[in-house]
């Protein structure tokens, strides 16, 4: 990969509010040349989307999240591709990954309330023909969401001055 | 009643004649201002990797806090031949060539009171980093100084250097990547100097405790040199690449008559590395080249900030290639660096250190550490330029 890419991308990863001049001045090119460069990115699907990590409990709404394993059976002439697009398209759903070991696909889903997501599990993703068994678990608490840390980071206390 | 007595008289000559640091009169400057910004602090702002720390903390748990080997941890003085045969193919024995210190600064002094005999002249080349020549003092050795300038980008030249060897010379000491300059040495540079050494006969000190962070190109070690391996001691640590500053950790590599000598002191002065600090390394070593990697790239966007960002507001600073320190020159404000540094501290509560602190030869520059959040970087830069178009007025 070309260093100003890898950059540009760790940048953005970390803060995609970075503004193309910020960028400019962190790797030694010029605006327009980072706006061309993401805009590439942008296009060849590099950069899929930007979005914000909001922490809901801080504004006092108080989403409900579970983590829901699923054992599929295939079906003829369908893999899992075909049963992950089922599922991915209620927007309940915030992540879908197929996975190794006991079980075969892992699910987020976030609700109003422990009911709304039971219910949802139960009468959406557990009546699918190929849903096998569902396990749910809610989460009770995050801490680390996407290589972000939600309560205080660790600081650095260092000496004003040394050598 | 006995009388009193002035404890001050058993200090020896030689301590007493240590020069003070420039640094303490900054440090009682500072303390007790607020809103101050930081350029001033030569360790990275990083904390030490979890995975490091993790295993230290697993270590004192499992309760080994012995001694070690005199040399240090057998694992460590593995994991340190394997890395630097792969780096550089430079073929260290764990057993003879490696010796585990507390610190460069340990290392520092004890591989100078190795080779140092009364009377001895070592060069010292400068700007550099301020333990150079009080190690030398203390050792009984005289300092000359050799200056790098500007115009080489400050590294240095066959040329600078050939007219300070005598022939009372024993040892030259290296800083490359540089602090406070922030310069590189090229292999063709080092080249010149090698056959200074030896056409001289002369040995090297060098200090690459800033290997790991060049931008750009990759570090040369002088003991890869070729016929250099014994003529060098190596001095390097953890404490920049792996942000382990605190954990005191230090190492030399040379050759087993050297090592061993080293050790002679070593034994009696500090007897082993604290054992936590080594279990850290060995797994910074095994485990932190992502880590480390991702910290470089992050000093060197800041590097690329800061400076754009001097010579924006006027300050003309060349682009250091290694270490995590820009060097502006500040000269053509018609201030001293330490009057700059001092009104700059005073007036916008910004902290950098006055570059002759380094030597003469760093008058006329600031050294600024970049291993600060972007933030506190735009906020120095921001205040400096305030700072520069006032004098202007």
């Amino acid at each position: 990969m070309d260093e100003k890419i890898r950059h540009i991308l760790e940048i953005l990863e970390n803060d995609a509010r970075t503004s193309p001049e910020e960028i400019a001045s962190l790797t030694d090119m010029s605006a327009q040349e980072v706006s061309q460069t993401i805009a590439k990115l942008e296009e060849t699907g590099v950069i899929r989307h930007y979005k914000t990590i909001v922490d809901w409990d801080l504004v006092g709404e108080n989403y409900v999240y579970a983590v829901i394993e699923l054992k599929v059976t295939l079906e003829r002439n369908q893999g899992y591709q075909a049963i992950a697009e089922r599922i991915y398209k209620f927007p309940e759903v915030r992540s879908v990954r197929l996975l190794s070991g006991n079980y075969d696909i892992s699910l987020t889903v976030r609700g109003k309330s422990m009911k709304d997501v039971a219910f949802f599990v139960a009468e959406k993703i557990a009546t699918l023909d190929q849903v096998q068994s569902t396990s749910t678990h809610f989460v009770l608490k995050t801490y680390k969401e996407d290589g972000v840390i939600l309560h205080e980071p660790e600081t650095i206390t260092r000496l004003p001055v040394s050598f | 009643m006995r009388p009193p007595c002035d404890p001050s008289k058993f200090v020896a000559d030689a301590v007493k004649n240590i020069p003070p640091s420039g640094i303490r009169r900054f440090f009682d400057l500072v303390s007790g201002l607020e809103d101050i910004v930081s350029l001033g602090v030569g360790e990275p702002d990083f904390i030490t990797p979890w995975h490091i720390r993790e295993m230290c903390i697993h270590s004192l748990e499992k309760g080994q806090t012995s001694y070690t080997s005199n040399y240090g941890l057998p694992d460590l003085r593995d994991e340190l031949t394997r890395t630097y045969y792969s780096r550089y193919g430079l073929d260290y024995d764990p057993s003879s060539e490696i010796l585990i210190t507390t610190g460069v600064s340990e290392a520092l002094d004890i591989a100078v009171r190795t080779v140092v005999n009364p009377g001895d002249e070592v060069i010292i080349v400068q700007p550099s980093y301020v333990a150079y020549v009080p190690s030398v003092v203390l050792a009984g050795g005289k300092p000359v100084i050799v200056s790098t300038h500007r115009d080489d980008d400050f590294s240095l030249t066959a040329e600078a250097l050939k007219p300070a060897i005598t022939n009372k010379t024993k040892a030259i000491i290296l800083n490359f990547p540089n602090n406070p300059t922030g310069a590189i040495m090229t292999q063709e540079d080092l080249e010149g100097i090698a056959d200074l050494v030896v056409e001289n006969d002369l040995f090297v000190i060098s200090d690459e405790v800033y290997e790991c962070l060049t931008y750009g190109s990759k570090h040369v070690p002088f003991s890869s040199l070729e016929g250099m391996k014994e003529r060098t001691v190596m001095l390097n640590g953890f404490s920049k690449a792996y942000a382990m500053t605190g954990l005191r950790l230090g190492f030399a590599m040379g050759s087993p008559e050297i090592i061993h000598s080293m050790m002679m002191i070593h034994q009696y002065s500090m007897l082993c590395a604290p054992i936590t600090a080594q279990i850290g390394a060995i797994e910074a070593l095994r485990n932190g080249k992502d880590e480390m990697e991702r910290m470089v790239r992050e000093y060197d966007r800041r590097r690329h900030f800061i400076v754009r960002g001097f010579n924006r507001i006027g300050l003309d600073c060349c682009n250091p290639r290694g270490a995590f320190y820009a060097f502006p020159y500040i000269g053509n404000t018609g201030l001293s660096s330490s009057e700059f540094a001092e009104r700059l501290l005073d007036e916008k509560k910004v902290v950098t250190i006055p570059g002759d602190v380094f030597g003469e030869a760093g008058e006329g520059f600031l050294r600024c550490a970049y291993a600060a959040s972007i933030d506190d970087i735009r906020k120095a830069l921001d205040r400096m330029g305030d700072f520069v178009d006032g004098l202007k007025l």
